[in-house]
């Protein structure tokens, strides 16, 4: 150990400020908006960890790195080392790293957090992993155990089913991905937006996974194409795992709300993110945004519709939220760079109607005024109307930011699925095992929609649950078992 | 991806695409479609199926050249491909119900095709009422000729069959022969509205199959969302089709006209570019 700074000195190095572009700059491009430690404010964060026996960011990380021995062998500068801890137990370092809410997780619970500001591991996770990229990539790429000849169907290429292809592979099953869009990666795609995880690096952790073995097939909707059941019986798979997300949107049934410009969230950053509408006419997808842009919703997603409008040159961005900043379900990160952006926040102001022209063109949107009344069922405050408080607000696009739901084209298509009264999958969640045997579910499909890393961490248990079953029930894989 | 096998202009602006694409052909049933992507700047553009071949592996797409990705489709050579994805929608309802009369108009006649097909099979008198522009423009008769007990055209022109529209064949028919006990209509959404309008006081259960916007085609954007009795319905998922006495015609023509400008200048920049390209000759082709 090279280090010899005592434990008060360690805490007294200050948190490395995350370079980032000017916000005036930024909302007139899609470039990223966190730019990245350098490696020297990498080591000095990394300097900052006291290395706890029991570290208590470990347990709060849902895919459990071993985050106290990568931060060491950064300190050291053995980014390489770093980097092989990390990967051994999250396959997508450069992805949770820039999207993980760590101030909910390892941050959260970190020793120096009590007095100063909790050492910034997501930033030094993201630093190792652009570290490998820069070299070239492929520095820590695990290694495939023996081939096992079972044969694995992961449906949907998002975080989840990413996260457990690779792992499945890392274990020896030959994996085939199946994804319902013409590229990979689910709502690491078509939901987050370019300033927030650049495209790029979803395409080098997919070619990371084609690189394990994983066989991509596009265009496949599961459940239209061939049904779960047909997954076993006509394609052979030994095993099949849903991670098909919360790709429903919700509309707040309030009227108006087929107009035009009236969008989902999924719709208006589909068009922007995966269709690359921003680039019309080079690219054939139009987006069709106004100039005045209300997004409904405080969480990650509006955050994301907000920032986006802005970028595309909307006049003015406002956020329309029930309940106050305080109650804000996005992450305090996404929710400062939105306000430097100059978005507009109503806080405790509700649609409660979307007018519009003849055309069925939106022109407005009639706003009530809430006041926060006693606790609800979430332990957060429930918005009251404050009668006869409303007032209108002209507007010509409005994005539905509030929430979505599982996507039903699988669920709906597989018999004997046992599904919760939302219309999420249920499993075991030792196993995460539906009620079909051989079948399992994880992700935003079985919890309604969460976080990136939560979905990677279900898909990592999944993968085990997977092959325990493989190698204890099934035993002999089905294309070996047939007509032999 | 699937390859063009075949390409053929059955009328102006028509052109009917045989493509291999085994998996959907097999799984394919009457009131589906596909989402077709020219390329990776391209936009998902779905399309009616006209027929579908299990044994041979193929689909027919007859595609109306309409806007800049259907006339660039229309500039494909046999050989090429393009990224296919499909089954989608919810499939036709088949049954022997008596009486089937099937009202096609414009690019609707294709797919209309595999349900009256089926219709057929399920042992249903079928009556087909075609109606064009000019007779040109009534694709697919002798296949929907194949398909029905009995044919009867309408012309705008006259140029073919009675002058008139559908809805004035279909009338006659009525009042010559009895309600039918089913009607499906596929068509221009103007046409599918006059249709609704004309059964609906007669109380015959009417079919429409709707062709919104769209992106995904898998329930996830809600951009092809149209009012159906009240309530707010996914054409991709939980249609194409739906009972044509509650939907909201008006604002789904309205919905359609979103993107009216962005067509507008696609289809502009596109076609200049295009004769900007025929001028020069071959150098470029």
């Amino acid at each position: 150990m090279a280090r010899e700074l005592t434990k008060k000195e360690r805490m007294q190095i200050p948190r490395q400020p995350m370079p980032a572009q000017d916000p005036m700059e930024r909302i007139r491009n899609f470039g990223e908006v966190a730019l990245g430690l350098t490696p020297e404010m990498a080591i000095a964060e990394a300097e900052r960890c006291l290395e706890c026996k029991k570290p208590r960011c470990v347990e709060g990380c849902p895919v459990g790195i071993d985050i106290p021995a990568f931060i060491v062998e950064m300190a050291d500068g053995n980014f390489e080392k770093a980097l092989a801890i990390v990967k051994k137990d999250n396959t997508l370092p450069a992805i949770c790293g820039r999207v993980c809410p760590q101030e909910d997780q390892c941050e959260q619970v970190c020793v120096v957090g009590n007095k100063y500001k909790p050492v910034a591991i997501g930033r030094l996770e993201r630093f190792v992993a652009d570290w490998e990229v820069a070299q070239g990539g492929e520095i820590a790429m695990p290694e495939r155990q023996p081939e096992t000849g079972f044969k694995v169907a992961v449906v949907g290429s998002g975080p989840a089913g990413l996260a457990c292809a690779a792992q499945l592979a890392i274990l020896g099953h030959s994996v085939t991905l199946f994804e319902a869009l013409h590229k990979a990666g689910g709502v690491l795609v078509y939901g987050i937006p370019e300033f927030r995880l650049p495209k790029k690096i979803v395409e080098e952790e997919v070619g990371n996974l084609q690189k394990l073995g994983v066989e991509l097939r596009f265009n496949f909707v599961v459940g239209k194409l061939a049904s779960v059941q047909e997954l076993f019986t006509e394609y052979d798979f030994d095993s099949v795992f849903i991670a098909t997300g919360a790709g429903l949107p919700y509309f707040m049934g309030i009227p108006g709300e087929d107009y035009i410009g009236v969008y989902s969230a999924n719709e208006f950053l589909t068009r922007v993110n995966l269709m690359k509408g921003f680039d019309f006419p080079a690219y054939d997808t139009p987006v069709g945004m106004g100039r005045r842009v209300a997004v409904v919703g405080s969480g990650n997603v509006a955050m994301d519709c907000l920032r986006t409008a802005k970028r595309l040159g909307a006049e003015e961005v406002i956020c329309l939220y029930r309940r106050t900043r305080a109650e804000s379900p996005a992450r305090l990160e996404e929710l400062e760079h939105a306000e430097e952006e100059a978005i507009d926040f109503r806080w405790l102001s509700s649609p409660v109607e979307i007018y519009g022209d003849d055309d069925a063109r939106v022109r407005g949107v009639r706003v009530q005024k809430m006041e926060l009344g006693e606790p609800d069922a979430s332990g957060r405050r429930r918005p009251v109307p404050i009668e006869g408080e409303q007032y209108d607000m002209e507007m010509d696009t409005v994005i539905m930011g509030i929430g979505q739901g599982p996507n039903p084209l699988v669920t709906r298509s597989t018999e004997d699925l046992e599904l919760n009264r939302w219309g999420n999958i249920v499993v075991n969640e030792e196993t995460m095992m539906t009620s079909i045997p051989g079948v399992f579910a994880g992700g935003d499909i079985v919890t309604g929609a969460a976080t990136v890393i939560l979905a990677m961490g279900a898909g990592k248990v999944a993968a085990a649950g997977i092959d325990d079953y493989l190698r204890n029930e099934v035993r002999v894989p089905r294309s070996k078992a047939d007509g032999t | 991806m699937a390859t063009l096998l075949k390409i053929e202009e059955i009328a102006p602006a028509f052109k009917r695409y045989l493509v291999e694409m085994p998996e959907i052909a097999r799984k394919h049933q009457a009131g589906q479609f596909v989402i077709v992507l020219l390329h990776d700047h391209g936009e998902r553009i779905p399309l009616t199926i006209a027929d579908s071949d299990a044994d041979a592996g193929t689909l027919t797409l007859v595609v109306q050249e309409v806007g800049k990705s259907t006339m660039e489709m229309g500039t494909l050579k046999e050989g090429d491909e393009i990224q296919v994805v499909g089954p989608l929608g919810t499939p036709t309802h088949i049954e022997n119900v008596g009486t089937c009369v099937c009202v096609g108009g414009g690019a609707g006649i294709a797919p209309l095709l595999p349900i009256a097909q089926a219709m057929k099979e399920a042992g249903n008198e079928v009556v087909s009422i075609l109606g064009g522009r000019t007779k040109e423009l009534v694709i697919l008769r002798d296949e929907m000729t194949a398909a029905s007990n009995e044919m009867i055209y309408t012309t705008d022109d006259g140029s073919f069959g009675a002058k008139g529209f559908v809805t004035n064949a279909l009338e006659r028919f009525i009042k010559e022969r009895g309600k039918p006990e089913m009607v499906i209509a596929i068509g221009p959404a103007i046409m599918m509205k006059a249709v609704a309008e004309m059964t609906r006081p007669l109380e015959i259960p009417t079919v429409v199959s709707l062709n919104t916007i769209m992106i995904d085609g898998t329930g996830m954007c809600g951009g092809c969302r149209v009012s159906v009795g009240g309530d707010s319905k996914f054409v991709c998922v939980d249609g194409p089709e739906f009972d044509a006495h509650t939907v909201d015609f008006d604002l789904m023509m309205k919905r359609q006209r979103t993107f009216l400008v962005e067509e507008e200048e696609a289809r502009r920049r596109y076609l200049e570019h295009h004769e900007c390209q025929a001028t020069k000759g071959g150098e470029l082709s």
